[in-house]
């Protein structure tokens, strides 16, 4: 039952290495069945490159830890198998884009979650936890709007296909956006006015041209997209309404 | 809140226009018919109010709605500070509403 070196089929693996300066390595790897990007990139760590630097925590698509770049696009590679995205039994490897690079396949996403703060993204409560939780209708528009953008897993996937965060370093992104959209339409928040204005300012919504990379993108289906046009409709009614300072 | 007003801004001029369009090329098409005269467009735009009123008031949103996407363009395009992007947009503004405003007296046979 022993597989032959000339029977084994395997995948040629480029990879970058390096930070800004740097070059994409090749290594031959087997081709197993059912394997995953990650299952490639470790299987390059374990057994030709102890030193590749890479991110990954839970494997399964929950964490968003392993987002890199596989054949130029953004992707979760934990949950992206091998037989999708090989291209005549090859696949290059890179870090994601508009992150600044620490080593190899490695970003800092420092930036990334800073502009979930800029956002508004914290929640603040209305309520004390002595208080009974309040009652959320799950069918109303609001809590829909809310549940369209919640499972977000902070990946950095859309943050690394939009267009307008690579030209624009102000750009909130695609990500806080629509974290700022599901607490505006969070009933339990308390500070719905500081939050639009935080997600309206200079680098917010407006700033999106409705390009629609990151609702492309996203492995888990969210429509960024979608949530920043909210943001944007919700305000156009505010300021109307004359709620704005 | 000055984002999102000038996101507004060109929103809401943008709804305007849109309608404001299609009435001037409807009445483009519509007046050519008969061939096109520098006489035959003033007889008709001096004799009316609503004609200088509804050109005034397109002039005034191609004022605001223009200079808000040359101010994002800059933002975006160049590397020119915001500030500077601000004035150049304010400056663009200014000509395209004395232009027009200009344009729109000059049809309008209020000046006699």
């Amino acid at each position: 039952m022993s597989t032959t070196a000339e029977t084994e089929k395997t995948i040629w693996v480029h990879i970058w290495r390096g930070k800004d300066e740097g070059r994409h390595v090749s290594y031959e790897v087997p081709a197993r069945e059912n394997q995953t990007v990650l299952d490639l990139v470790t299987e390059v760590q374990r057994y030709h490159e102890p030193a590749l630097a890479y991110r990954f925590a839970c494997r399964v698509g929950v964490c968003g830890s392993c987002a890199m770049t596989v054949n130029g696009r953004p992707r979760w590679t934990c949950r992206t198998h091998v037989k999708r995205v090989v291209e005549g039994g090859e696949i290059t490897i890179e870090p994601l884009r508009n992150m600044p690079r620490i080593k190899d396949l490695a970003c800092d996403m420092g930036e990334f979650f800073d502009k979930w703060q800029k956002a508004g993204g914290k929640f603040k409560g209305k309520a004390t936890r002595r208080e009974p939780p309040m009652a959320v209708d799950p069918e109303s528009r609001e809590r829909k709007n809310a549940d369209a953008g919640i499972e977000c897993i902070n990946c950095g996937v859309c943050y690394a296909a939009c267009d307008v965060v690579a030209w624009n370093k102000d750009y909130l992104g695609p990500a806080a956006l629509n974290r700022a959209w599901t607490l505006l339409n969070d009933e339990r928040h308390a500070d719905h006015a500081g939050l639009l204005e935080m997600a309206t300012s200079e680098g917010g919504c407006a700033s999106c041209h409705t390009q629609g990379n990151c609702m492309t993108h996203c492995p888990v289906g969210i429509s960024p997209t979608r949530s920043i046009a909210g943001i944007k409709k919700m305000s156009l009614v505010d300021l109307l309404r004359g709620r704005a300072r | 809140m000055m984002e999102a007003r000038l996101f507004a801004l060109q929103r809401l001029t943008a709804m305007l226009m849109g309608p404001f369009v299609i009435v001037h090329l409807l009445v483009i098409l519509y007046a050519v018919r008969g061939g096109l005269s520098a006489e035959e467009i003033l007889a008709r735009t001096t004799s009316s109010v609503i004609w200088p009123l509804f050109y005034m008031l397109f002039v005034v949103a191609a004022a605001i709605h223009g200079p808000i996407g040359i101010r994002n363009v800059l933002r975006e395009w160049s590397p020119l500070p915001l500030h500077v992007g601000n004035w150049i947009a304010a400056l663009f503004a200014a000509v395209l509403l004395v232009l027009g405003l200009r344009a729109v007296w000059a049809i309008s046979g209020w000046a006699g």
